[in-house]
């Protein structure tokens, strides 16, 4: 709720020994202790307003995201947070992370890191660099901020810091806690749970992916991508709470739920696994080395159409697994008896759809 | 007694615990929450009030634009951007929290800085801001703007915006092709423009820097929370350099760097024309500090060079295959001639077009309808009623209006200057200095015979007597036995140039000639600013004199005002010869020691300097035709 730590009660023990001059001996040295406690320690707080202290402690924490973009004012930058001590870093799930990015951290190391898992409803990643013994934000299990809470907004905005530059770091307050959805259609995000509104400047070019805490530096939440209102023009500041994260960040980190590719199951030979065209899918032609996965037609009574899958969906996932382009879809479904469903996870506009296709 | 103290003590204590809790129930607040909160607004509450009547409100004439600034001197000296000064020329309208407007003149600008220093006219008890150490200031740290955002103080009430301090040492690339930012603050105080030019404070209200720019991309000319200051260190840097009227350039170190694989900063270039060349830095070396400052990444080095005035020394610390090497460099001037001028026309936009005016005879401009009210309404003082009763042609301001003759009078255009009247005020208080602590050897056409001890400045060196002959077309130095003698003045340069003992007759003719003819007919001569003196603060007063190709630099002691060195520099290919003089307490020196690069050559102990009428009639003082 503030900036100041509460005031530590004081408590005596009552005295369980006989000795009267003992007794009287503890009595006083508490009470000496506990006025110097009750009249020291709020001054020497007074004296410290700075929000320097949570400023510098985030600081290591934070790491900056580079990869795809650069090209048609998309940056090809953004933000990122150890979420924990082994090399994993929560961000936005964007298009910066099309290519494996390059992350670096505070101190100005460089690492390649790899997409370990995603969730596209929440628009969230996760990535992960080898590297131990970081510091990390604990993802705290509740969200117990509220409206008017004073916050700091830490992101490489604009990409201002490179190398060990630190983050940049924005004050503001918790605006509201709502619901995207309530205004669904408004904004281009598949993202329907709870945000956190901000009363500042939060998310601008880069700060996707940045971290969202409290005075005391306790992590609250992560800034979203930039959102804009298509009718009013009006930008949105938020952040998606702790709360939403902590599930899913925790079950890619524990490994429960991973989108890398998984090569434990055997290429099967082609007449016993599934293909795009054997689901009735027919994807866009595939003249890039990373075409991504869209739809271009759906042959009737397959599958595919049974599902209403439609062209201009994107396959995200498959089978939990990471699609990050035609040639991953198609080994993906190599390795799936023809026999067995093929979970689909697609987007269409904004809009995330958990689809199965039983053949 | 203990025991009763004792208890009430402890009385009082559960008292105020249980008050506190009561408290606590009907505010939500702890009590100490509640005192801190209060606590913190009014110490805000208190800054803005002891900085505001230190903000500026700067108006273009005629409405073309505008901006903020803030007072740094009680005479009116106070700082702006050179991109808020620039569209007004040389006389804006500046106003204060306390509801007048005044006459204010550009001093000097650093273009590619973004700095302008001006003056405001008409008092010497200004309120000033005082500038907080940029070291001092952290992430985090609670800052608030005043300005005039949007031009809103047309009542002259200014602006506050608050907030934290985003980011430090930060780095923007330059805006077009000057206006580059090095080592600056980031904050999320509310920055727009018309804030350009003007304080950031810190919550105490003492200035930690100069607004300039802030990070808008699609959003329109609006903040987003990203606002840059110039930091009030690089303010300081060139504040000096801004008295002297000029157009003050940045530095260069003449070699380029680049991060290494393993983190260390090392020259991926270097000219070897560079001062940094000649004090042994070379390709592959890796640099480790600059002016104290430890360099971490190839950035910060650019950062850090983005802080300093051209031709400042500076210290630089670099490893050398293992051995690590401290040395001073002087840095090179990023542009070369005119280019500065050059860049500054065509960099940037041109002045907003003036309101149209009436038609007047005098008037060659004057073919437009009339629009005199805007200009009334920003002058309510009365004390810019044009008085053009002088035979010079009247200096026009941004709106095409005469300046008023207050601020007329302070103004002095040339090519080159932004504005060479303070060059001119520096020049006569540089002359007056010297002459002053010279003034026993000040006579026209006279000898200086200077004699004494020389110092071993190497073993095996023996000491002997030394006597230098100036004057006259003289120039003579005997030490021992052994004579140099030049016969012409334009050896000079030679000696110099060849790094010879005989350089201490440049320095001293140099001098000599000063003392004789003053600034006017030295040659071209001009006060450069404040620099530091063998990388050491307080930064020393600069005068340049260029004779015969020569040029001459001569460093006084901003409190003692002593004469401290000159420096002959015979051209940007060798080192200076630099003569030092001793900070006795008697007018002249009484040691003089002549140094090239980091090497001391000469070192002398003065029993004699005397002046004495020539003895050889009629040669021109230095004996060459210029």
């Amino acid at each position: 709720m503030s900036c100041v730590s509460k005031l530590s009660r004081v408590t005596m023990n009552s005295p369980h020994d006989a000795s009267s001059h003992a007794w009287l001996l503890r009595l006083l040295l508490g009470c000496i202790t506990g006025s110097l406690v009750a009249f020291l320690t709020p001054e020497k707080l007074w004296a410290q307003p700075s929000m320097a202290r949570p400023s510098d402690q985030v600081q290591s924490k934070m790491v900056k995201v580079y990869g795809a973009g650069g090209l048609s004012g998309l940056e090809a930058y953004q933000s990122g947070f150890l979420v924990s001590p082994a090399g994993h870093i929560a961000t936005a799930w964007s298009y910066v992370l099309d290519v494996d990015p390059v992350v670096i951290l505070h101190d100005g190391r460089r690492f390649e890191s790899k997409i370990v898992g995603f969730e596209p409803a929440l628009e969230t990643a996760v990535l992960k660099i080898e590297a131990d013994d970081l510091s990390f934000f604990p993802i705290p299990e509740s969200d117990d901020v509220s409206w008017g809470d004073p916050v700091l907004a830490v992101s490489n905005l604009f990409g201002i810091a490179t190398g060990n530059e630190p983050a940049s770091v924005m004050q503001g307050r918790v605006a509201a806690k709502t619901k995207l959805d309530a205004r669904r259609g408004t904004f281009q995000t598949p993202y329907r749970g709870e945000v956190l509104l901000l009363d500042l400047v939060a998310n601008n070019p880069g700060a996707a992916g940045g971290a969202l805490v409290d005075p005391e530096g306790q992590f609250l939440g992560m800034l979203g991508k930039e959102l804009r209102d298509r009718k009013t023009g009006v930008w949105l500041n938020y952040a998606i709470p702790a709360g939403v994260l902590r599930q899913p960040i925790g079950d890619i980190i524990a490994g429960r739920k991973t989108t890398l590719p998984d090569e434990s199951n055997p290429v099967l030979p082609r007449e016993k696994s599934h293909s795009p065209i054997g689901l009735g899918i027919g994807l866009i032609p595939d003249v890039l080395e990373n075409t991504p996965a869209y739809i271009d037609f759906v042959q009737k009574d397959s599958p595919a159409a049974r599902v209403d899958l439609r062209p201009d969906d994107l396959i995200v996932l498959a089978n939990g697994r990471r699609v990050s382009h035609q040639r991953a879809l198609r080994d993906l479904l190599r390795r799936i008896d023809r026999r067995d469903q093929v979970a689909l996870v697609v987007q269409r506009d904004n809009e995330i759809l958990d689809l199965v296709l039983r053949p | 007694m203990v025991r009763i103290g004792c208890l009430t003590l402890a009385l009082v204590a559960s008292a105020t615990s249980l008050t506190a809790t009561l408290h606590a129930e009907e505010s939500s607040l702890l009590p100490d929450e509640q005192k801190w909160i209060e606590q913190f607004e009014s110490a805000r509450v208190a800054g803005i009030a002891k900085a505001t009547p230190s903000t500026v409100m700067v108006f273009v004439p005629g409405g073309g634009g505008g901006g903020s600034g803030v007072l740094i001197t009680p005479d009116g000296y106070a700082l702006t951007n050179f991109h808020v000064s620039s569209p007004a020329g040389t006389y804006m309208r500046c106003g204060l929290s306390d509801g007048k407007v005044y006459d204010a003149v550009v001093v000097g600008i650093d273009p590619v800085g973004d700095l302008a220093l001006i003056q405001l006219l008409g008092r010497d008890d200004f309120t000033t801001a005082e500038f907080v150490p940029s070291r001092s200031v952290q992430v985090g740290d609670w800052c608030f703007a005043i300005g005039n955002p949007f031009l809103l103080a047309t009542n002259l009430q200014p602006t506050v915006t608050a907030g934290i301090i985003s980011g430090v040492r930060r780095y923007q690339y330059p805006s077009g092709t000057l206006l580059e930012y090095g080592n600056c603050f980031q904050t999320d105080a509310s920055i727009n423009p018309g804030n350009s030019g003007g304080p950031l404070y810190d919550n105490d209200g003492d200035l930690i820097g100069i607004i300039g720019r802030a990070s808008f991309e699609k959003r329109g000319r609006v903040n987003v929370g990203v606002g840059y200051a110039i930091s009030g260190d690089q303010a300081q840097n060139f504040l000096g350099c801004l008295h002297s009227g000029r157009i003050v350039d940045h530095a260069t170190l003449g070699a380029t760097v680049g991060t290494d694989e393993d983190g260390s900063v090392r020259v991926t270039n270097i000219l070897s024309s560079s001062d940094a060349y000649r004090r042994g830095l070379r390709y592959g070396d890796e640099i480790l500090e600059i002016d104290g400052q430890v360099i971490q990444t190839a950035n910060d080095v650019q950062n850090i060079l983005a802080t300093f005035p051209e031709s400042w020394r500076i210290p630089i610390t670099y490893r050398q295959e293992g051995t690590s090497v401290e040395t001073l460099v002087r840095l090179a001037s990023v542009h070369r001639g005119s280019e500065l001028l050059e860049k500054m026309k065509s960099a940037l936009p041109p002045p907003p077009p003036a309101p149209p005016k009436p038609p007047a005879p005098s008037d060659p401009e004057g073919d437009a309808p009339d629009d005199s009210e805007s200009n009334d309404e920003t002058s309510p003082d009365g004390t810019d009623n044009p008085k053009p009763d002088d035979a010079k042609p009247v200096m026009k301001d941004a709106a095409g209006e005469p300046i008023p003759v207050v601020a007329a009078k302070q103004i002095k255009i040339r090519e080159g200057y932004a504005n060479y009247h303070y060059n001119e005020l520096h020049q006569s208080k540089f002359i007056e200095r010297l002459r002053r602590q010279f003034k026993d050897v000040v006579a026209n056409d006279s000898v200086w015979q200077i004699r004494g001890k020389t110092i071993p400045v190497v073993d095996g060196q023996e000491a002997s007597d030394f006597q230098i002959t100036i004057g006259d077309g003289q120039f003579k130095l005997k030490i021992g036995d052994e004579v140099q003698q030049l016969s012409r003045g334009d050896e000079l340069l030679q000696v110099v140039d060849e790094q010879r003992d005989a350089g201490i007759l440049a320095c001293l003719n140099a001098l000599q000639r000063m003392l004789t003819l003053g600034p006017k007919q030295f040659g071209d001569t001009y006060y450069w600013g404040t620099m530091p003196l063998s990388g050491q603060r307080l930064l020393r007063d600069t005068v340049v004199g260029i004779h015969s190709d020569l040029e001459t630099r001569f460093l006084h002691h901003p409190q003692s005002e002593r004469l401290e060195v000159i420096e002959s520099i015979a051209g940007n290919d060798t080192d200076p010869a630099e003569l030092w003089f001793d900070a006795g307490d008697n007018a002249l020196p009484s040691t003089m020691q002549l140094r090239y690069g980091l090497t001391t050559v000469l070192n002398l102990q003065i029993t004699d300097w005397s002046a004495g009428p020539a003895n050889l009639p009629q040669v021109p003082v230095d004996g060459d035709a210029s």
